[in-house]
């Protein structure tokens, strides 16, 4: 018994003299409830809409009123075409358009029938639905209202629309956020324990001390990573499209592009951080932990960012995976060119120069 | 004109903590066999990391073929070899791919330079398509000796080479080393072991991180301020404390089967005082002779 | 009984496969005997000690350490031998009294003997002013003279030691060999490997293992008889020149 305690008792001193652990020990939960508690939620906030008012009559205006009551939706009253609404879907971002038509409160009173139409963005299904069933519910709530005075009884059909899915698969939203997660992860994971094992074996002295630039030296570790993950790339793609009918309604160069783009600067930001760590232990630790989890949260694929409090928001900025994921989504669900993402593309590209740059200018060419 | 140059070189660790390279000086010369004596700890290591650029030195200067380890660092890079501790190799490439890969970091071949490691690289022949990580400790070495020099260095730093290999392959070393010296090659090498240091045409000792002394081995030898004898007799264990509680001896230190002995005022009578003395303290076999002194008698001179 | 002896082997053999790496050693060592364990790296001497310790089943053959069958009473050799070897002896960061304090209590020293024993341990090396600092911060003779002591806190019957003075000063060399002595006197046997040939001359008697056999054990003055040498070192060279197996 006392040899146990003896032996509990120096596991104890090994725990608190690791300060690194400890770090991780009580920091990583505290951030992850935070960052989770924050992030995680299923209600809707802020979503934009667009809604096409032709009647412009009472019944419309009381059932605007209703919808703009809540925080949820942040509501923009426009006359558009069909054209116009499609153009606002692919490049505002909007996520749900609802389309009163011009006889809306005559047909009501008249008919005792009217007509809604809602349109969904059903690109990330989840939200889809619970956009229209909220506004769905709204305008029920609107049709009880009336029947209270009514002893006939009267009918808003809302016809609902999912645009890029119609389906509702689930899997044209999380396939571009895996994308994002896999190539991200493996990448900087790759590089980064590679070039620390050098380290440790202690090759990379010898390296250093001969006439090789260091540029060339990690250049090199990036290039076998760069061509694996191009293959990934593929399989992943294959994958989707055969087994989970993915659509690919771009243009599948663009879209390799784009996605060798963000592979250069994953691979990027794996150079930063094995220039700064100096065990394989904790190049994989900061890889896999690091990266994981603010990816998982802030790419967009799993929680939806406008659900997010806007400090949060904030940081999703920085996160590679977001700008990536909403490339990928655009080419691939919504069809789009690059005169839709060249500014995501720009974002992109201005991250992976600036990785590169600090990688190349912080890579330690002495020891210690 | 010296081919490494140290001036004065201080390096501390941990915020100026561990003093690991107290003011340190010394001159290599041009085809010198030049061996760092000291044990683990001493700052054989970081001296070397010094000079071939991988540590900057926190104060002091050095150069190694003229030019400053500081300022110069990418000219002295393309030109020395070394060869660092735990023979750095890559475990998974073969011998050939490991040499071929050496030579081309360096812009050459292996044809080019063959003549300058022929002699060593025979014995790895047999082995060359062989792992890196399954060569004994012995061949491990000899490929990192290869790797070091293929480039034909004009100074080769090698941080001990000869720890944690069989005692056979040791002595092949050396020998490979003074077959290397003939080649015009200027060599620092770094050693704990004592025995090692006779083998160099000059050595420094070092302890905790400053020289003790710096010379050929004969002249630090015959810099021995005093008398030296060995003394053995029956029981060796009792012998040692009988003679270290003996006034009349300065210090006793054991080395193997004799007894090293300084004595306080020693003149001709002293030897065979201490005879009777020992007969009388009912020791048998006694012999006790005049020898001179190894490196390791003035290494632990030079501590105390 | 063989209570005279505290290790004894017969034809003690370690395969790894096809590969024979301790083949059927037959030996004995006494009681307070300091008995030298060489060989070249590779020639079968840890893949040895780590049986004779319990720490690896044998193949095949017969051993008793310190009384204890080695197949079938491993958990009692380890209570009462001690483990000392250049790759691990302390905990780094603990304290040196917190390292005394730990082994102290895994080899079931009361509370009483302990403070005792660390107490005069902490004298005998001088180590009162470390005595709350981390180990990390020793120097590495320091280090090595402390692991030692602690692996002899227990005044176990047999100590192990490994290469225990690799890398190690000349002066904290001899003042380790001290403390075997110390040990050795008290009645411990010391069973040590070491690649200073000096050092073998402070055994009592040797063994040499070359390619998995051991090709020569007796007292360094007969080995030297036997081999015409004058020297350890030469009677080692002689033996490990002709030795097939060069491996780590």
């Amino acid at each position: 018994m006392k040899q146990f305690l003896s032996f509990v008792r120096k596991e104890f001193y090994h725990v608190f003299r690791d300060k690194k652990t400890l770090l991780m020990l009580f920091g990583l939960p505290i951030v992850l409830i935070v960052l989770f508690g924050f992030a995680v939620t299923n209600e809707i906030k802020n979503a934009k809409i667009v809604i096409c008012d032709y009647a412009e009559d009472e019944a419309t205006q009381r059932i605007i009123n209703k919808l703009e009551a809540g925080n949820q939706f942040k509501i923009t009253k426009s006359i558009m075409s069909h054209t116009e609404i499609e153009n606002a879907f692919k490049k505002e971002n909007i996520k749900l358009a609802i389309i009163f038509p011009a006889n809306f409160n005559k047909d009501l009173l008249h008919l005792n029938k009217a007509q809604v139409q809602i349109i969904a963005d059903a690109s990330d299904p989840n939200t889809a639905n619970t956009l229209t069933n909220y506004a769905t519910a709204i305008i029920m709530d609107y049709q009880q209202e009336l029947m209270k005075n009514n002893t006939i009884p009267l009918r808003i059909v809302t016809e609902t629309r999912m645009l890029y899915n119609p389906e509702l698969k689930g899997a044209t939203n999380f396939v571009p956020g895996i994308m994002a997660l896999v190539l991200l992860l493996v990448c900087v994971l790759m590089t980064a324990v590679s070039i620390v094992r050098e380290k440790e074996t202690g090759t990379m002295e010898i390296l250093l001390v001969s006439p090789i630039s260091p540029f060339l030296v990690i250049i090199s570790k990036a290039i076998p990573y760069f061509f694996l993950s191009l293959i990934n790339l593929s399989v992943i793609l294959i994958l989707s499209v055969t087994l989970l009918e993915m659509p690919i309604n771009g243009s599948l160069w663009l879209l390799v592009a784009e996605s060798t783009l963000f592979i250069i600067c994953a691979l990027s930001l794996g150079l930063l951080i094995s220039n700064n760590t100096q065990s394989q232990q904790s190049a994989m630790l900061i890889s896999m932990m690091g990266m994981l989890v603010p990816t998982m949260l802030f790419t967009g694929f799993m929680f939806p960012i406008e659900n997010m409090p806007v400090p949060l928001q904030v940081i999703t900025n920085i996160v590679p995976s977001k700008w990536y994921y909403i490339i990928v989504k655009s080419i691939m669900i919504k069809g789009l060119g690059f005169s839709a993402i060249w500014k995501e593309t720009l974002i992109l590209f201005g991250t992976t120069y600036f990785l590169l740059f600090v990688s190349l200018k912080t890579f330690k060419n002495r020891l210690v | 004109m010296a081919d490494v140059v140290l001036n004065n070189i201080v390096k501390t660790y941990n915020k100026g903590e561990v003093k690991a390279v107290n003011d340190v000086s010394f001159e290599v010369s041009k085809g010198e066999l030049f061996g760092l004596i000291g044990a683990d700890g001493a700052g054989k290591t970081s001296i070397f990391r010094i000079l071939t650029t991988l540590l900057l030195p926190n104060s002091g200067t050095a150069s190694v073929n003229g030019f400053d380890v500081v300022k110069d660092y990418k000219t002295i890079r393309k030109n020395v070899g070394y060869m660092p501790g735990k023979f750095s190799l890559y475990q998974d490439l073969s011998v050939e791919e490991n040499l071929n890969f050496f030579a081309t970091v360096f812009n050459t071949t292996v044809a080019e330079n063959y003549d300058l490691v022929k002699d060593i690289y025979v014995q790895l022949e047999p082995f060359k398509t062989r792992r890196a990580g399954k060569l004994s400790g012995g061949m491990k070495q000899k490929l990192a000796l290869c790797g070091a020099l293929i480039h034909r260095p004009t100074v080769l730093f090698l941080d001990e080479p000869t720890t944690g290999v069989d005692v056979v392959s040791r002595k092949e070393f050396w020998e490979m080393l003074k077959g290397l010296k003939q080649q015009g090659i200027t060599i620092l090498v770094s050693t704990p072991y004592m025995d090692e240091a006779t083998l160099c045409e000059r050595i420094a000792l070092i302890q905790n991180g400053s020289m003790m002394t710096i010379d050929t081995p004969d002249n630090i030898i015959k810099q021995f301020p005093d008398k030296l004898f060995a003394v053995k007799a029956d029981n060796m264990s009792r012998l040692q404390n009988v003679l270290r509680n003996d006034p009349q001896i300065k210090s006793c230190f054991s080395f193997g089967d004799f007894h090293h002995i300084i004595f306080k005022n020693g003149n001709e009578h002293s030897q065979n005082e201490l005879i009777q003395t020992l007969q009388e303290a009912n020791f048998q076999n006694i012999e006790i002779k005049h020898i001179t002194p190894s490196i390791e008698d003035c290494f632990i001179k030079l501590m105390n | 009984m063989t209570s005279e002896v505290v290790i004894k082997t017969d034809k003690l053999t370690k395969r790894f496969g096809d590969f024979i790496a301790t083949n059927e050693i037959t030996f004995e060592v006494y009681p307070g005997e300091i008995f030298g364990f060489l060989g070249a790296n590779g020639a079968g001497k840890t893949t040895a000690m780590k049986m004779l310790c319990g720490l690896s089943t044998p193949s095949s053959g017969n051993a008793t350490i310190a009384g204890f069958d080695i197949y079938k009473q491993t958990e009692e050799i380890k209570k009462h031998i001690g483990y000392m070897s250049q790759k691990f002896s302390l905990y780094e960061d603990l304290t040196v009294i917190e390292n005394i304090k730990f082994f102290g209590g895994i080899y079931g020293l009361s509370d009483k003997q302990l403070k005792e024993k660390s107490n005069e341990l902490i004298e005998t090396l001088g180590l009162q002013r470390e005595a709350k600092k981390l180990v990390a911060s020793l120097p590495l003779g320091w280090k090595q003279k402390l692991a030692f002591s602690v692996a002899v806190i227990h005044e176990p019957k047999i100590v192990f030691l490994d290469e225990p003075t690799g890398g190690v000063d000349p002066i904290t060399r001899r003042q380790f060999w001290d403390l075997i002595y110390q040990a050795a006197d008290r009645g411990i046997t010391i069973f040590v490997t070491t690649h200073y040939m000096d050092e073998a001359e402070y055994c009592n008697r040797i063994s040499i293992m070359v390619d998995g056999i051991i090709e020569a054990l007796d007292t360094p003055d007969n080995l030297k008889k036997q081999f015409s040498a004058t020297s350890m070192d030469e009677v080692f060279y002689e033996l490990a020149r002709g030795a097939k197996r060069k491996s780590d």
